[in-house]
């Protein structure tokens, strides 16, 4: 590594117009997302000052959201995003995983490039296409089949009390999970198989089986690109609007039952926007602070998390 | 020999197409024009989504009628959107829902026009029940969840002799902040304190535990396809999408279907202010009448009393034409348009009130009518 490194800037002293001229663009178009991101909080601020004066840090912790008394408190929105983004990934990172092991390990040569060009499609449908079939397939079957069932052996739960209408938070994960499969699964895919070969052979070799082979060489390779992909699929489960607002019942409340309707941060702001003035309009663009805020807290704790879990577990061979 | 008949004919028409080709142009840049010489004059309106398909149809016809001279624009976007676009002067009308504040139509100098009326109807499926009857507080409390099954006493009390199933109740509400919310909220608040006290009237109201749909089309598409629902939309919606809605007893203790004649009804007794007065009491909620329906509501177009301003740069033909479109609209022709479309047309007394407004309204100090 540090080879390599120091080849490269002695080759670099010897400088020529178009290097720099490319290195200072390319450093232009970076610097470009800093700023970007940087206009785009400091404007926010100054929209939502007069929501930050009015509520300070009880914005956090108010659960009532009443435009009719003007009090704003973000808490149950914090709670919709935090739950659906939940489901989303708990049941979509281990499928995406499988079909991106399946996909690089396992599967055919003959299906492996049209399986994969279906994962990748998928990533492109619309949200709102996700969201209208979410309302017409998959809520009928959630009301006529899933949660009669998680109603009937985890109903003692507060997590599948009441009524099953089919438009609750529970749904909204589901749909949210569909949605991230493609992006996680294609990226963890390319992840895999950027693996070198080497590394399933000396596995092999050393009379590993298929599992083992997949678990100790290829995946803990791999798994920074993976964990990146999850990155990516969580990002979109936090700021997805369109599918969330058609599935999750949009109700201003907090219930810990999956089978009652909530509202997320995004979808909260895709509903009020078009009619929200003063305190309202600064109240909504606190929650897009704050839906910013989250984003980069869950980004940053799940960093944290796998640096723990990378220097736990003895490389074999990830850090070449 | 075969070309000489070929030449004097092609010259004959590149001639005539040359001609052609002359007045078409002196048309289009206004050099020639057949008959008394018109101006075309664009007015451009935004606001409440409520009237929109009137306000689109009358467009039309305005134009059509006035032999394409005066084309009328309707961007939508809101009852609040046209309010903030009419303060700007970005558009010389604004259509709302809900009345200004008085401070506001003084601040502005805005008039108002009621051009029309719309009811909101208590929409529901439950499959077992064919007519339901409702009153004023005990759709209240269906809404504030007080009441939660089909078969609750308040209920079986007002539906003598029909099996109520023993379901809980479903609420759906807009998700949107709306008018339509603004006129139903605005009912239950009239007929329920506790519902004043708890929720009160607004665009948006914190709905205790309901399911939130998007728009009068999504309220309508949830309660269609969810058992054992009850909600709130347009008149318009429930007859387009076959709903069933409920009979709501009315203020005289009659019960009372939602339909055009009724809602005309709730608004013939009602005591308006004049064009350029406070019209943010102005309420047909719950209106006397025995054959009035209770939710009710005008929806209003937004003017400037003193049509001249700096900003705006309208002109006196612009102006003239905004306040010949508007007497059109509210009167017989325009009206006639309503009832097809599901809006209730205005009762007499309304339309006198409009006019003495139209007529009021000045350009540079001067009435144009």
């Amino acid at each position: 590594m540090t080879n390599r490194k120091s080849s490269i800037s002695t080759r670099s002293s010897v400088r020529f117009g178009g290097d720099l001229v490319f290195e200072y663009s390319v450093m232009g178009v970076a610097t470009l997302t800093l700023v970007l991101v940087w206009l785009l909080v400091v404007r926010m601020v100054f929209d939502a000052q007069e929501s930050i004066e009015r509520f300070g840090f009880r914005f956090l912790t108010n659960d009532v959201w009443d435009p009719n008394r003007d009090i704003y408190g973000a808490l149950p929105f914090v709670f919709g995003t935090l739950s659906t983004t939940a489901i989303a990934v708990l049941i979509g990172v281990p499928l995406s995983v499988g079909i991106a092991i399946y996909l690089s390990e396992l599967a055919p040569i003959w299906l492996k490039g049209p399986l994969s060009f279906l994962v990748e499609l998928l990533a492109a449908v619309p949200s709102v296409i996700y969201g209208l079939w979410a309302m017409y397939a998959l809520r009928p079957w959630m009301v006529g089949s899933v949660e009669p069932f998680f109603k009937n052996f985890l109903g003692w739960t507060p997590f599948f009390e009441g009524n099953s209408v089919g438009l609750d938070k529970f749904t909204a994960g589901i749909i949210l999970a569909i949605m991230i499969i493609p992006t996680i699964a294609s990226v963890s895919k390319e992840a895999l198989m950027a693996v070198p070969d080497s590394q399933r052979e000396a596995a092999l070799s050393l009379g590993a089986t298929r599992y083992e082979t997949t678990r100790i060489a290829v995946l803990s390779y791999a798994r920074s690109g993976i964990f990146g992909a999850c990155i990516l699929g969580l990002g979109r489960a936090i700021g997805e609007t369109m599918a969330v607002t058609m599935t999750i019942g949009n109700a201003n409340s907090i219930s810990w039952s999956l089978l009652d309707p909530g509202q997320t941060m995004a979808s909260l702001i895709a509903n009020n926007w078009g009619e929200a003035q003063g305190l309202q309009l600064s109240a909504l663009i606190e929650i897009g602070l704050v839906l910013f805020v989250v984003a980069l807290l869950i980004n940053v704790i799940a960093r944290l998390m796998v640096g723990r879990f990378m220097r736990r577990v003895p490389a074999t061979g990830g850090g070449l | 020999m075969p070309h000489k008949g070929g030449t004097p004919w092609l010259l004959v028409i590149g001639a005539v197409a040359a001609v052609a080709i002359i007045v078409a142009a002196a048309f289009a840049t206004g050099l020639v024009s057949l008959g008394e010489s018109k101006e075309s004059v664009a007015l451009t309106g935004a606001g409440a989504t409520f009237p929109m398909p009137l306000i689109l149809k009358w467009a039309d016809e305005y134009y059509n009628k006035t032999d394409n001279s005066v084309k009328v624009n309707y961007g939508g976007g809101g009852s609040g959107a046209g309010i903030t676009q009419i303060k700007d002067k970005n558009v010389d009308f604004a259509g709302t829902d809900a009345p200004l504040s008085a401070t506001d139509s003084t601040t502005y100098g805005l008039v108002h026009i009621p051009e029309t009326l719309g009811a909101v109807v208590v929409a529901y499926n439950e499959p077992s029940l064919q007519d339901l009857r409702l009153d004023g507080s005990t759709l209240a409390r269906i809404f504030m969840k007080n009441i939660t099954t089909w078969n609750d006493p308040a209920i079986a009390a007002l539906n003598p002799g029909v099996a109520l199933p023993t379901n809980s109740i479903t609420t759906v509400v807009r998700s949107d902040s709306s008018g339509t919310t603004f006129v139903f909220s605005g009912y239950l608040a009239v007929v329920s304190t506790e519902f004043a006290e708890s929720y009160g009237q607004g665009k948006s109201v914190s709905w205790p535990s309901a399911i939130g749909a998007n728009g009068n089309p999504g309220v309508t598409q949830t309660i269609k396809t969810t058992s054992h629902s009850i909600g709130y939309i347009e008149l318009a919606y429930a007859i387009a999408n076959d709903v069933s809605f409920a009979e709501l007893k009315n203020h005289d203790g009659n019960f009372v279907n939602a339909s055009l004649e009724t809602t005309s009804a709730a608004a013939s007794s009602a005591t308006l202010p004049a064009g350029d007065g406070d019209w943010s009491q102005v309420s047909v909620l719950d209106a006397p009448g025995a054959n009035a329906y209770p939710i009710a509501s005008f929806t209003y177009l937004l003017i400037y009393k003193e049509l001249y301003n700096d900003e705006s740069k309208m002109n006196k033909t612009a102006a003239r034409a905004l306040l010949d479109f508007l007497w059109w609209c509210v009167h017989t022709e325009g009206q006639s348009y309503a009832p097809s479309m599901y809006y209730a047309e205005l009762p007499a007394s309304v339309v006198a009130i409009n006019e003495a407004t139209i007529d009021s309204i000045t350009y540079n100090g001067q009435t144009l009518r």
